[in-house]
C-alpha cells in the first residue's frame, strides 16, 4: 500500500518520462484556462469586492452567442467580433442596471445580485438559443485539428493542434492583459481601484467605467475560455463547470492576487492531472479531478492559512 | 469671471484672483454638525491655510472642497462658475488634487505607477487605443511619464521609483502622496496634514516642498494642519475652525492676535 502511494507512481514517472509528459502537458492546457478564469475573477473582486458567481454562464453565454450567430449565418470571425460587443453591452448594461443601484450594500448582496445575474442568463440563453446542446464552430474559426506526434525518449507524446492553439492564444490573452494592466493609465487605474478606493476616487477615476472595463474583461476571458472549452467538450449549459474549476485556484491564490492566479491555476491545472493519472486511476478508481483541487487548496490552507500569495492578511492583522 | 482683486503678500508675491469660494457651508452627520455656516475664499496662487484644534471640521471642509462630502447646506463656487454636486473623480478632473490625512496610496504598487497615477487625469487617449497601444495613447503614455520624472526629481524621490509603496516608512510614503497629486498639475492643490506624524527634520523637508511647489509652479495650495505653529510661517492667510465654525480668518499676525483663536487653542470652554 505504501508502496502504491509512495513510491510506484514515482517509478513509473521516471520509467516513461514521455508519458508523464503527456500527462503534463494536458494538465497545462487545462491549468491556463484555469488560470485565465481566475483572473476574470480576480479583475472584478479587486475592484468591486464582487465575488462574480456569474464568471461561469458568462462562459456559457458567450459560447452560446458565438455559436447562435453563426447559425443565422453571419461569418465566424464576424460572429467572433460580434459577441465580443454582445459582452461589451452585457457590462455596460450589468453595470447600470446591477451594480449602481446597488453600490454601498454589503458584499454578500452583491454576491447574491450576481447569482440573480446567473439566472437571468440561463434564462435568457435558453430562451434566445434553446436548451440542447451544440457544436463549437471549431473548424469554421480556422483552429486546427489534427495532431502532431513527437518521440522524446523514443516513447510517444501527442500534441493536439487544438490544445497547442489553446496553450499559445491563452497565453497571450495572459500576457496582454498583465502588459494593459502595467503598463498603460487604464490598467494602472484598474489596480489602483482595487488598492485604495478613496484614493481612486482622488486622481479622477471613476467607479462606473472601471466596472465596465474589468466586466468586459472577465467576457473577453469567457468567450475564450467559452471556444477553448466548447471545442473540446461541446457547447452546453454544463460549460458553466469550468468556473468552479477556478474556485480553488483563487483558494490557493487569493482573491487579489494576479499573480496568484496565474500560478494557482497552472498549479492546480497540472496537479489535479497528474494525482488522477498516477494516484486517482490506480488507487482510487479515477474522478478524482472534480474534487482534488478543492482538498490540495484545504491542505495548503491548513499549513498556509494566508494562501500562497498572502502576505496582505498579516499585514491587516 | 474673477470677481475680486488680487493683492500683494507680505513677501512681495502678487496673488490673483478668487479660485474658489465656499459659501455658507453647512455640513451635517445625523444630528453632528460638522460644518456650520462658514464662508471663505481661496485666491490664486496663495498658501491658504485652515487651523483649528481636532474634530474642529476641517477635514470635513476639504472633503467638501474635493468633492467628497456634499454640503448639506451651502454653495461652492470654483473658478467664477457655482459648483454642481459632483462626484469626487469629477471634482479631480477640474484640477483639484488632494492628499489624506491618513495616507491613501495604493500600496501594492511602486512609487512610479502610484505617481503616474496622478496621470489619469490628464488621460484622453481611449481604452481600445491604449490596449493595442496606438500611436495616440503611447504617445501620451511617454509625456506622462516625462512630467512625472519631472515631479519624481522635484520631491528627490529618485531613488525609491520602483520600490513597492507598502515598504516605504510614512515620511516618504506622505511625499509620494504629494507627489502622485502634484503630477495632476493642479490648478488648486489641497494638503489634509501634511506634517503630521513626522518628526522634525521631516517636517522642515515638507515645509520647503510645499513653499517650492508654490513658488516654482504657482500652485495655489489649501492645507490643513490641527498644530498651529506650523503652519504660520507657510501660509498667505489663514483660516481658523473651532467646532464647525469659522472664529478666524485673515493674515497669520491677524489670526495670532485674535482673541477667539488664543482662547480656542488654550482650550478656554465654550
Ligand atoms: N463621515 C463622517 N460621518 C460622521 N461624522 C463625521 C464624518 N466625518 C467627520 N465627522 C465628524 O465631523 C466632526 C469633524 O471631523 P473632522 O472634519 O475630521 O475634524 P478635523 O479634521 O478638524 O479633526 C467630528 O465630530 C467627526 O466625528
Ligand atoms: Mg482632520
Amino acid at each position: 500500500m505504501l508502496n502504491d502511494i509512495f513510491i510506484a507512481p514515482f517509478v513509473d514517472m521516471v520509467e516513461a518520462p514521455d508519458f508523464l509528459m503527456q500527462v503534463l502537458w494536458e494538465g497545462l492546457v487545462s491549468g491556463i484556462l484555469y488560470a485565465l478564469i481566475a483572473l476574470g475573477f480576480v479583475l472584478i473582486f479587486r475592484s468591486s469586492r464582487i465575488f462574480n458567481f456569474a464568471q461561469g454562464i458568462m462562459v456559457v453565454f458567450a459560447a452560446l452567442t458565438l455559436v447562435g450567430l453563426f447559425a443565422m449565418g453571419v461569418p465566424a470571425w464576424l460572429s467572433v467580433g460580434l459577441t465580443l460587443v454582445v459582452m461589451f453591452v452585457l457590462a455596460v448594461v450589468i453595470e447600470r442596471v446591477v451594480l449602481r443601484p446597488l453600490v454601498g450594500q454589503p458584499d454578500i448582496i452583491l454576491f447574491m445580485a450576481t447569482i440573480g445575474i446567473t439566472l437571468f442568463l440561463i434564462g435568457l440563453g435558453e430562451t434566445i438559443f434553446g436548451g440542447e446542446n451544440k457544436v463549437m464552430i471549431t473548424e469554421e474559426l480556422g483552429i486546427p485539428t489534427g495532431d502532431t506526434v513527437l518521440e522524446p525518449f523514443g516513447g510517444l507524446l501527442i500534441l493536439q493542434h487544438l490544445d497547442i492553439t489553446v496553450v499559445i492564444v491563452a497565453t497571450l490573452l495572459v500576457l496582454a492583459l498583465l502588459a494593459f494592466l502595467n503598463y498603460t493609465q487604464m490598467g494602472r487605474a484598474i489596480r489602483a481601484l482595487g488598492d485604495d478606493h478613496q484614493a481612486a476616487l482622488s486622481v479622477g477615476i471613476s467607479l462606473q467605467t472601471i466596472w465596465v472595463l474589468v466586466w468586459f474583461i472577465a467576457g473577453i476571458i469567457a468567450l475564450v475560455t467559452g471556444i477553448a472549452w466548447g471545442a473540446r467538450a461541446g457547447v452546453s449549459f454544463a460549460l458553466e463547470v469550468i468556473a468552479y474549476k477556478a474556485l480553488p485556484v483563487l483558494m490557493l491564490g487569493g482573491l487579489e492576487s494576479i499573480t496568484g492566479a496565474i500560478v494557482g491555476g497552472l498549479m492546480i491545472g497540472i496537479l489535479e492531472k497528474l494525482f488522477e493519472i498516477y494516484w486517482g486511476q490506480p488507487l482510487l478508481g479515477g474522478n478524482t479531478e472534480t474534487w482534488f483541487a478543492f482538498v490540495l487548496a484545504l491542505i495548503v490552507l491548513l499549513f498556509r492559512p494566508q494562501g500562497l500569495f498572502g502576505e496582505r492578511i498579516i499585514e491587516r492583522v | 469671471m474673477k470677481d475680486t482683486e488680487g493683492y500683494v503678500t507680505a513677501d512681495g508675491r502678487q496673488i490673483g484672483g478668487t479660485l474658489m469660494e465656499m459659501r455658507n457651508i453647512t455640513l451635517r452627520f445625523g444630528g453632528v454638525v460638522a460644518i456650520q455656516d462658514i464662508s471663505f475664499d481661496i485666491h490664486e496662487g496663495e498658501v491658504r491655510a485652515i487651523i483649528g484644534p481636532n474634530g474642529a471640521g476641517k477635514s470635513s471642509m476639504l472633503n467638501v472642497i474635493s468633492g467628497f462630502y456634499t454640503p448639506s447646506e451651502g454653495e461652492v463656487w470654483y473658478q467664477g462658475a457655482k459648483r454642481p454636486p459632483m462626484k469626487p473623480y469629477e471634482v479631480a478632473r477640474q484640477g483639484v488634487a488632494r492628499t489624506f490625512q491618513n495616507i491613501a496610496l495604493f500600496e501594492g504598487m511602486t512609487v512610479l505607477d502610484n505617481v503616474m497615477t496622478g496621470r489619469l487625469t490628464h488621460m484622453n487617449a481611449g481604452v481600445v487605443s491604449q490596449a493595442l497601444w496606438w500611436g495616440k495613447a503611447r504617445n501620451e503614455e511617454m509625456e506622462n511619464r516625462e512630467k512625472v520624472e519631472r515631479v519624481i526629481d522635484f520631491l528627490e524621490i529618485q531613488n525609491i521609483r520602483k520600490t513597492p509603496v507598502g515598504r516605504l516608512p510614512y515620511g516618504l510614503k506622505k511625499r509620494v502622496e504629494l507627489a502622485r497629486a502634484l503630477a495632476a498639475e493642479p490648478s488648486l492643490l489641497l494638503l489634509d496634514e501634511p506634517m503630521a506624524g513626522m518628526n522634525v527634520e521631516e517636517k522642515e523637508d515638507m515645509s520647503r516642498f510645499i513653499l517650492d511647489v508654490n513658488d516654482e509652479f504657482g500652485t495655489t495650495i489649501c492645507l490643513i494642519e490641527h498644530d498651529m505653529g506650523v503652519v504660520m510661517d507657510l501660509s498667505d492667510r489663514v483660516v481658523v475652525m473651532d467646532y464647525g465654525k469659522k472664529i478666524g480668518d485673515g493674515t497669520p499676525d491677524e489670526v495670532r492676535n485674535n482673541q477667539d483663536v488664543i482662547d480656542a487653542y488654550l482650550g478656554v470652554p465654550h
